[in-house]
């Protein structure tokens, strides 16, 4: 009978195998007497000096097959042999108690692995992992038994355990290992993280129904969807077959374009880039095709801590984010705070209509000594990448205007301090508020570039709140009076020899890359998730063609009309 | 014996990476070397007992260290400690 289970997707692709199913059994040592505690120690001591140079032969082969970064972990794992708190604490048993070596290490590590698993951080929380990973590994050299089943499969499969641990992981032979699914463990878990840039599917976290799978059992996996399949039947069997066979040449398509620039297929270049609200975002970007950060919000700083971030903490965080980019350009907006985002600790004044309140550039022009700070921190980082800055909110002149005065003042200040800041940094606004859009000419000849917001830009335009479900469906991107308003922007900006971005949701949504591209938009910027599959659409653009499209659009009489129109053409276009 | 009290800038507080470079640096010293966090002490020599201190962004971490080249291994941990991480 076929049997569905779910899980998370921890690392996509689809796999249909039989099952191998890893016995989550530990061998528990019982606790003996000896007689020599020296040459137990000394036992010991010989069983993680194997232990040590089997790790390092994992190590240096997961270094080649897997790159420096992932074979970090092992070294961790070294560093786990070395620790004296460990090794120390089990010498000290097996001579002061006078018991075996496999009893005094299952205590010592099982003390620790219980310290960690109790942690709130769901990070320190997996290092558990570690430990019973290189604890178990010199159980077995104790032992005088073979380490890992998995070194050895043979035949196709797709394994089924209640953990992997990073060896384990390491040492799966990808020649007949389709997949794994497990029974524990998140997106960020050791084993998911292995299986993504081993580029095999995971699912993990599918709950303890899958012990209950017996051995070669066949299975598919579905970890686009994070969906599994105990002994399907022919129909499914084909239909999933069938979809394994188009994903895998996606993703094979896909893949091919992470270091590509991005072209139309008439020859227009264009940038994606991505927006982040971490700094831990930023490898993903990297990792997705990322031709920079074309929105870095600012204000994970500033939130869920009692007090204001001082200089120094801004200006490591923006440091590190450049470093990392560079040469790559890193967009950074100023504090965009209010609204719908409270600063507790701020005590700001209840507002009747905080997204019409002062928010953002309001309240930083407002509170100067608050805003200097970020100013002061943004400009010491830039000595250190491609800095961009980026002020939100603007609604007249006067703002932009103010907003640069103070940011030239901090700029002096830490030149005459004899502090390093780059000549080359790049300023820019939001267009969110309309008045900005229409009069887009007023404000270019005083800033770099524009990055258009569309989600504010909408609500704005339309005078629908965002979170009012009722007004919902004014939520409507392609309706002609936004066209409209990112037409007059692009012209204002081309004028001056400014480029254009978006960074709103609407510069990732596959239907309005083609409006905009023929709008003339320069820079797109989105969640990572959507950058190659956007670079492959563009490709497959025609820029000039798209650009009559969209002139059209303009003239048309509703977000209906121009939807199916772009339908239409695409069908077209892409039979 | 040397002490000094520092903050944890990494937004993502004093994890895995930075634990392995501290103790690292730290084995590398003679003196003994003991880190407080949240009225816990351990040895600044063992990666296992750092971790489980859990050390958030924000917190503060007291050095205590005592023994040859003390001083210089103040300085060099410290500023491990302050400094923004992978």
């Amino acid at each position: 009978m076929t049997r569905t289970l779910t899980g998370i997707g921890a690392s996509p692709g689809i796999a249909i195998a039989r099952a191998f199913t890893l016995s989550s059994e530990r061998y528990l040592p019982e606790k003996t007497a000896i007689a020599d505690a020296k040459r137990e120690i000394g036992r010991f001591r010989e069983a993680v000096a194997v232990a040590g140079s089997e790790i390092e032969a994992i190590r240096a082969s997961a270094e080649a097959k897997l790159g420096a970064g992932k074979a970090e972990i092992f070294e961790g794992h070294l560093m786990i042999l070395e620790d004296p708190d460990f090794i120390d604490a089990i010498e000290d048993k097996i001579g002061e108690e006078a018991i075996n070596a496999e009893f005094a290490l299952h205590e010592v590590s099982q003390s620790f692995v219980e310290l960690l698993q109790s942690m709130e951080d769901e990070l320190l929380r997996g290092r558990a992992v570690d430990i019973e990973d290189v604890s178990s590994r010199i159980m077995s050299r104790l032992r005088g038994v073979p380490h890992s089943d998995l070194a050895n499969l043979t035949e196709e499969c797709v394994i089924i355990a209640r953990d992997l641990t990073p060896s384990d992981t390491a040492q799966l032979n990808l020649d007949v290992v389709r997949g794994f699914i497990t029974e524990v463990g998140s997106r960020t878990s050791h084993s998911a993280i292995m299986a993504r840039s081993l580029e095999i599917p995971a699912i993990v976290g599918a709950g303890a129904s899958v012990r209950d799978i017996p051995g070669r059992t066949l299975v598919v996996m579905d970890a686009n969807e994070g969906l599994i399949l105990f002994n399907p039947n022919d129909e499914q069997l084909e239909a999933y077959r069938e979809k394994k066979r188009t994903d895998d040449l996606r993703r094979a398509e896909l893949a091919q374009l992470k270091d590509r620039p991005t072209v139309s297929r008439d020859g227009k270049r264009v940038e994606l880039a991505a927006n982040i609200g971490k700094l831990e975002d930023i490898q993903r970007a990297l990792d997705s095709g990322a031709e920079g950060i074309g929105l870095f919000r600012t204000e994970f700083l500033y939130m869920g801590r009692g007090t204001l971030p001082s200089e120094e903490e801004q200006f490591a965080s923006y440091k590190y984010a450049l470093e990392k980019m560079n040469p790559k350009p890193v967009v950074i907006r100023t504090l965009d705070i209010g609204g719908d985002k409270e600063l507790p600790y701020m005590e700001l004044p209840k507002e009747a209509n905080p997204f019409l309140g002062q928010r953002a550039l309001r309240l930083c022009l407002d509170r100067p000594d608050l805003f200097r700070t970020q100013l002061r921190a943004l400009l010491r980082a830039s000595a250190y990448g491609n800095l961009k800055i980026m002020f939100p909110m603007i609604a007249v002149l006067e703002e932009l205007l103010d907003a640069k005065k103070l940011l030239e003042e901090e700029r002096a200040k830490l030149l005459a301090e004899g502090v390093r800041v780059s000549d080359k940094i790049e300023i820019g606004m939001m267009v969110e508020v309309p008045s900005a859009a229409v009069s887009a000419d007023l404000f270019a000849p005083e800033v770099d570039f524009f990055s258009i917001g569309t989600n504010d830009l909408i609500q704005y335009t339309m005078a629908a709140d965002r979170m009012n479900e009722t007004v919902s469906y004014l939520y409507q991107p392609w309706h002609p009076s936004l066209l409209r308003l990112i037409r007059l922007v692009i012209q204002a900006a081309e004028k001056e020899g400014k480029w254009v971005g978006m960074c709103g949701e609407m510069a990732g949504d596959p239907n309005a890359i083609p409006l905009l591209l023929g709008l003339g938009l320069h820079e797109f910027s989105m969640s990572a998730g959507s950058i190659l599959s956007s670079r492959e659409l563009i490709g497959q653009l025609n820029r000039a063609e798209w650009s009559d499209h969209a002139i059209r659009a303009l003239g048309m009489r509703g977000t209906r009309e121009i939807t199916q129109y772009v339908q239409s053409i695409r069908n077209g276009v892409t039979g | 014996m040397v002490s000094q009290t520092f903050t944890i800038l990494n937004p993502t507080g004093f994890h895995v990476r930075p634990t392995k470079t501290f103790v690292q640096t730290a084995s590398a010293f003679p003196c003994k070397i003991n880190v407080i966090n949240k009225g816990k002490k351990v040895n600044g020599k063992s990666s296992l007992s750092m971790l489980t201190l859990g050390i958030a962004a924000n917190e503060e971490v007291t050095l205590e260290i005592d023994g040859e080249q003390e001083q210089q291994a103040l300085e060099t941990l410290g500023k491990l400690l302050t400094e923004i991480h992978e």
